[in-house]
């Protein structure tokens, strides 16, 4: 295997090995250097498999790529370099380290061809990330990093075994499709692993992980979650599970569901995970449908996805970092003294809303003309909906909020250079993508066949987009607009959260009087048991105590009379 | 000259033992006697080397054949024995002279250490020997001498414990003779071999079944099977440290060999099967030994007495393995009386550091003894965990091969027992680590400048405790030898 060959996990492995030798400027250019020459060298590459290995009798497959996972290798090359860019002001071993684990983590998964490869990323995913919600150092984040990482591994073991049923009943350990339509134990396996997969994908109640552990992450972290958890997701169900129809439903529930809590949440970087979640549920349904043209819009929304919402976390990071604050009913007139990043914030909003010219409109269109074209109006109405939602909470709602509305009386500055020039990588690539749609649809696992700009999309979507813009000027004028509360908004997470532990603390109430008696009871026992071992193996025990001869030759007498008895008889 | 090694085995110690009268100076009758236990080892090695590439050895005294003169045999199960006693001598001498010279008067150590060679003499013999009496007269000389050596004790209980242990080890000597008489009247015969082939002829009377009866009885006395282990607490809690040390490693496992030679060997399989339920017998002695003799551990304050009683449990275990009656039963005991012998003499070897240090083997004046004698209280610990039969140490080694033996008839309840019986072991060892590692040190002790035993002990107690590792890990040793022996005696040829 020559060094053009090896898998991208290694590289940022290696890297996250190699910072804490280093600190300064050598640091930040090994942060830097990592995700460009691993993705050369990942460019460079031919498809195919490249590393096999066979462990405990296991063909493995750690390095496999093909059209769609080299897709989603790109764009995570992006992500982190654009990430780290963004993060290089800060001097937080533990952040620098856990972020370039977890990127490689996300490669490493992509880059499965075999399901137990697929595994051991999974829950490396798991364990690398957990560090950066960790790394906000507050109570608060170190609670939400707990929750995180219990869902996060309960979805591991889903696939754990998921996976060994299913290799048991289909004796193949390769990722490849694997469909709900299996009977018996594959079937089981197959809806286990489904589960996990939903569980990092943010299915609807799967999801409070998500909203939960994110925005307690520190400004940059939440730059690298953004990116990486629920697009490895999205790759396994693209490559897993595409046309199972139950997605389809699924995907739509997901745009929709979390719109309602976007527009009444006030942390700004908790509506931008909602509208995560919403912007995954386009995926979903793209995979669900399973056409060419549904799966390739799916992906190309990952692509466009990643480089958006980050961008928009960013921008809210830049906030946050500046001003300490994040809440929209505490921030307000920042575009004074923030105006650069009050521009990089709208071209984010301006894609995520699908505005023609930016990235968001060549992929999620392609998506809503696949629910068209396939018969699923009702779905497609939802997605309409969606994208009306979008464009309130995250289109206009954030930048609003954030950087118009009533001046909160803040006065700050631009946020360091290197943050801009992050911020700028990612509104340069929403415009490419958006005026030069081909850069990703040549990238696409299907051949393309789809023209984003003729007159109908166009039209639609501006109608659409100008139609929210006037209810929300319109529902704002009135006063009807939901204000921006400090307030704590109630998602299924109450169920655990609250739910949970009062049950639990209610049944254990039952129980206490129980488990007294039975306490003092087995105490009672115990001790008799002690003491009457005390008795017989004690210093002045009959064991323990020094015989006297006699007792002694008596007791040899005995048993070989015994001995002599037994063996003639 | 080779061919003489079987005979030289045991000639060497032999007379080794009268010529210390001559070397004057403790340190060189030491020197003297250690040169010739290492020597005595160096050939045990070569016989087992022997055996292993030609099989047994059979070697005619004075050149009269079997039948009528005096046969010494050695097979593998002998080599292995060889080994182990020569080699265990060889390492508690050579960390002894420091202990010895403080616990023994000068003007009793040369009788010490004729007293010591003679033992290592007598213990050899017994395995080298191919004929009954013969096995008896060593018995006989390794007995009188250990009572010597016991007697030499510094505490006054030493020479009545040794009273008690002569009293009851006589007995069980003479139940020995008795059956080996019953034997020559009914086979005409003293030869283990001969006896061997005879025997079936005349299974059916009721001489050889109560010669039997003697025999086992004996055997069982000498090796201190509970409920006959009474003497072995007392003679090992106050005998010369040096003496616990080199008799826990080799004076119950010679007679565990015995138990195996002459049930297996001369009575053959098939009469000592078909027996009464002995093996259900064995097996349920030998647990009641582990769980009796280990509770008793758990309570006792004199840490020498700990283990002793803790011996008594471990050879609860070789009985268990002994009672199984296959092969894998056979081997698991075997190959824990070379594990049980690294494991006790690396601990009692540690105590003697303790005592001379110490002067006392107390379980409270151990307190904080980890900060002043470090070496010595990690010593203590790995010997102990591998007294638990933690995995990595030796005592896991043969306790993994014991449970699967039981398995191997089903026994799961013996199994189960077998690890629970561990368990106490944790109790009693975990006494001892607490009170060395977190119990305050009393406050006279580091006054009166307690510090590190003398380099000659640790070195020897160290060799003990990296075995004890090493052969936890690389078992092809002590595991191939005990396999082929167990097949061996299995196999009926003698």
């Amino acid at each position: 295997m020559w060094i053009a060959e090896l898998p991208s996990f290694i590289y940022f492995y290696l890297g996250a090995l190699l910072l804490p030798l280093l600190r300064g400027w050598g640091r930040n250019l090994v942060l830097l250097a990592i995700p460009l020459v691993s993705g050369f060298f990942l460019w460079q590459l031919p498809e195919g498999e490249h590393w096999q290995v066979t462990l405990l009798g296991f063909e493995l497959t750690p390095f496999y790529t093909d059209r769609l996972s080299v897709l989603f290798g790109y764009v995570f090359h992006i992500a982190a370099f654009i990430a780290i860019v963004y993060a290089l002001h800060v001097r937080d071993l533990l952040q620098q380290v856990a972020s370039l684990m977890y990127a490689g983590s996300a490669l490493g998964a992509v880059f499965s061809g075999d399901l137990i490869s697929l595994f051991v990323f999974w829950e490396m995913l798991a364990v690398t990330s957990v560090f950066l919600v960790f790394a906000r150092r507050t109570e608060r984040a170190y609670r939400s990093g707990m929750r995180y990482l219990m869902i996060q591994v309960m979805s591991g073991l889903l696939l754990l075994v998921g996976v060994i049923l299913y290799v048991q009943a289909s004796g193949s350990l390769r990722f490849d499709f694997i469909g709900l339509e299996h009977v018996g134990t594959a079937g089981l396996a197959s809806w286990l692993i489904f589960i996990a997969i939903g569980i990092k994908c943010a299915f609807p109640f799967l999801h409070t992980w998500l909203t939960d552990a994110y925005p307690e992450s520190t400004p940059t972290g939440t730059i690298f979650l953004s990116a990486f958890t629920t697009k490895v997701a999205v790759y396994a169900l693209a490559r897993g599970y595409p046309g199972t129809e139950l997605l389809i439903y699924i995907g739509a529930v997901m745009t929709c569901f979390p719109i309602f809590y976007a527009v009444i949440e006030n942390d700004l970087r908790r509506v931008l995970a909602y509208s995560l979640i919403n912007q995954v549920g386009f995926m979903v349904v793209g995979i669900g449908i399973g056409t060419a043209l549904a799966v390739n819009g799916a992906v190309a929304h990952a692509f466009n996805d990643v480089i958006f919402k980050g961008l928009l976390f960013m921008s809210m990071g830049a906030v946050l970092h500046m001003t300490g604050k994040i809440n929209g009913s505490e921030l307000g007139g920042l575009y004074k003294s923030m105006p650069k990043t009050t521009i990089l914030c709208i071209v984010g909003a301006a894609s995520i809303s699908a505005f023609p010219l930016f990235s968001g409109f060549v992929s999620k269109s392609m998506v809503m003309t696949a629910a068209l074209n396939n018969g699923y109006n009702v779905i497609w109405l939802m997605l309409l909906f969606a994208s009306a939602g979008v464009f309130h909470h995250a289109g206009i709602k954030i930048p609003y909020f954030a950087f118009f509305a009533h001046d909160s009386g803040i006065r700050t500055s631009e946020p360091p250079t290197n943050m801009l020039i992050a911020m700028t990588i990612a509104a340069v690539l929403c415009v490419a993508i958006g005026v030069y749609p081909e850069m990703v649809y040549s990238l696409l696992p299907h051949d393309v066949d789809y023209t984003p700009y003729d007159t109908t999309h166009v039209l639609a979507q501006l109608q659409l987009l100008f139609f929210s813009a006037l209810a929300f000027v319109w529902l704002n004028q009135r006063g009807l607009y939901p204000p921006e509360l400090p307030s704590v908004n109630l998602d299924v997470e109450w169920f655990y959260r609250r739910l949970l532990p009062r049950l639990f603390e209610f049944i254990m109430g039952l129980f206490w009087s129980l488990n007294e008696v039975l306490r003092q009871t087995i105490k009672r026992f115990l001790s008799a048991l002690g003491n009457h071992i005390h008795t017989h193996s004690g210093p002045q025990g009959i064991l323990a105590k020094t015989w006297p001869t006699g007792r002694v030759v008596f007791w040899v007498a005995m048993i070989l009379a015994a001995f002599l008895i037994l063996s003639l008889y | 000259m080779l061919i003489h090694l079987p005979i030289l085995q045991v000639i060497i110690p032999l007379l080794g033992a009268p010529l210390c009268l001559m070397v004057k100076g403790s340190r060189f009758v030491w020197g003297f006697t250690l040169l010739v236990s290492l020597l005595a080892s160096m050939i045990s090695v070569a016989l087992l080397w022997q055996v292993e590439a030609n099989g047994t050895l059979s070697y005619a005294l004075g050149g009269w054949q079997a039948p009528i003169g005096i046969e010494y045999r050695i097979d593998i199960l002998s080599a292995y024995l060889l080994l182990i006693v020569s080699c265990m001598s060889t390492i508690v001498l050579l960390g002894g002279y420091r202990s010895i010279e403080k616990e023994i008067p000068v003007s009793n150590q040369s009788y010490f250490y004729v007293a010591y060679l003679l033992c290592l003499a007598g213990l050899l013999g017994i395995v080298a020997a191919g004929d009954a009496f013969n096995v008896f007269v060593f018995l006989e000389i390794s007995s009188l001498a250990s009572y010597i050596l016991i007697g030499l004790g510094k505490d006054r209980r030493a020479l009545w414990a040794s009273f008690q242990y002569l009293i009851v080890g006589t007995i069980g000597a003479t139940f020995i003779l008795i059956g080996v008489g019953y034997l020559y009247i009914m086979t005409g015969t003293l030869n283990m071999v001969d006896l061997a082939q005879r025997i079936p002829s005349v299974s059916e009377s009721t001489t050889v079944l109560v010669a039997f009866a003697f025999l086992i009885v004996g055997v069982c006395l000498k090796l201190a099977m509970f409920p006959l282990h009474v003497w072995l607490p007392n003679a090992y809690a106050f005998a010369p440290s040096i003496v616990t040390a080199f008799l826990a490693a080799s004076a119950t496992k010679v007679a565990v060999y015995l138990l195996f030679r002459f049930s297996f060997g001369v009575f053959g399989i098939e009469l000592t099967e078909s027996i009464l339920p002995l093996h259900e017998v064995f097996i349920g002695l030998g647990l009641a030994g582990v769980f009796a003799a280990s509770l008793v551990a758990v309570f006792q304050q004199n840490i020498k007495r700990l283990f002793a009683y803790s011996s008594v449990a471990q050879i609860g275990y070789m009985i268990v393995g002994y009672g199984l009656d296959s092969v894998a039963g056979s081997m698991a005991s075997l190959l824990h009386l070379f594990n049980h012998a690294l494991m006790k003499a690396s601990l009692f070897m540690a105590l003697a550091a303790v005592v001379y240090r110490l002067g006392s083997v107390q379980l409270k004046d151990l307190a904080g003894l980890a900060s002043v004698m470090p070496w010595t209280a990690a010593a203590i610990v790995i010997g102990g965990l591998s007294l638990v039969g933690v995995p990595l140490t030796v005592g896991f080694v043969s306790k993994w091969y014991l449970v699967l033996a039981a398995l191997e008839q089903d026994l799961w309840w013996v199994a189960l027992l077998l690890v629970v019986g561990s368990l106490l072991a944790i109790v009693y060892v975990w006494r001892i680590v607490e009170q060395m590692y977190f119990a305050p040190s009393t406050s006279g002790d580091q006054s009166d400048g307690t510090r590190e035993a003398p380099i000659g002990l640790l070195t020897a107690l160290w060799i003990l405790v990296i075995a004890n590792i090493y052969f936890g890990i690389d078992t092809r040793l002590p595991v191939g030898v005990a396999e082929l022996a167990a097949e061996h005696i299995f196999g009926g040829r003698l």
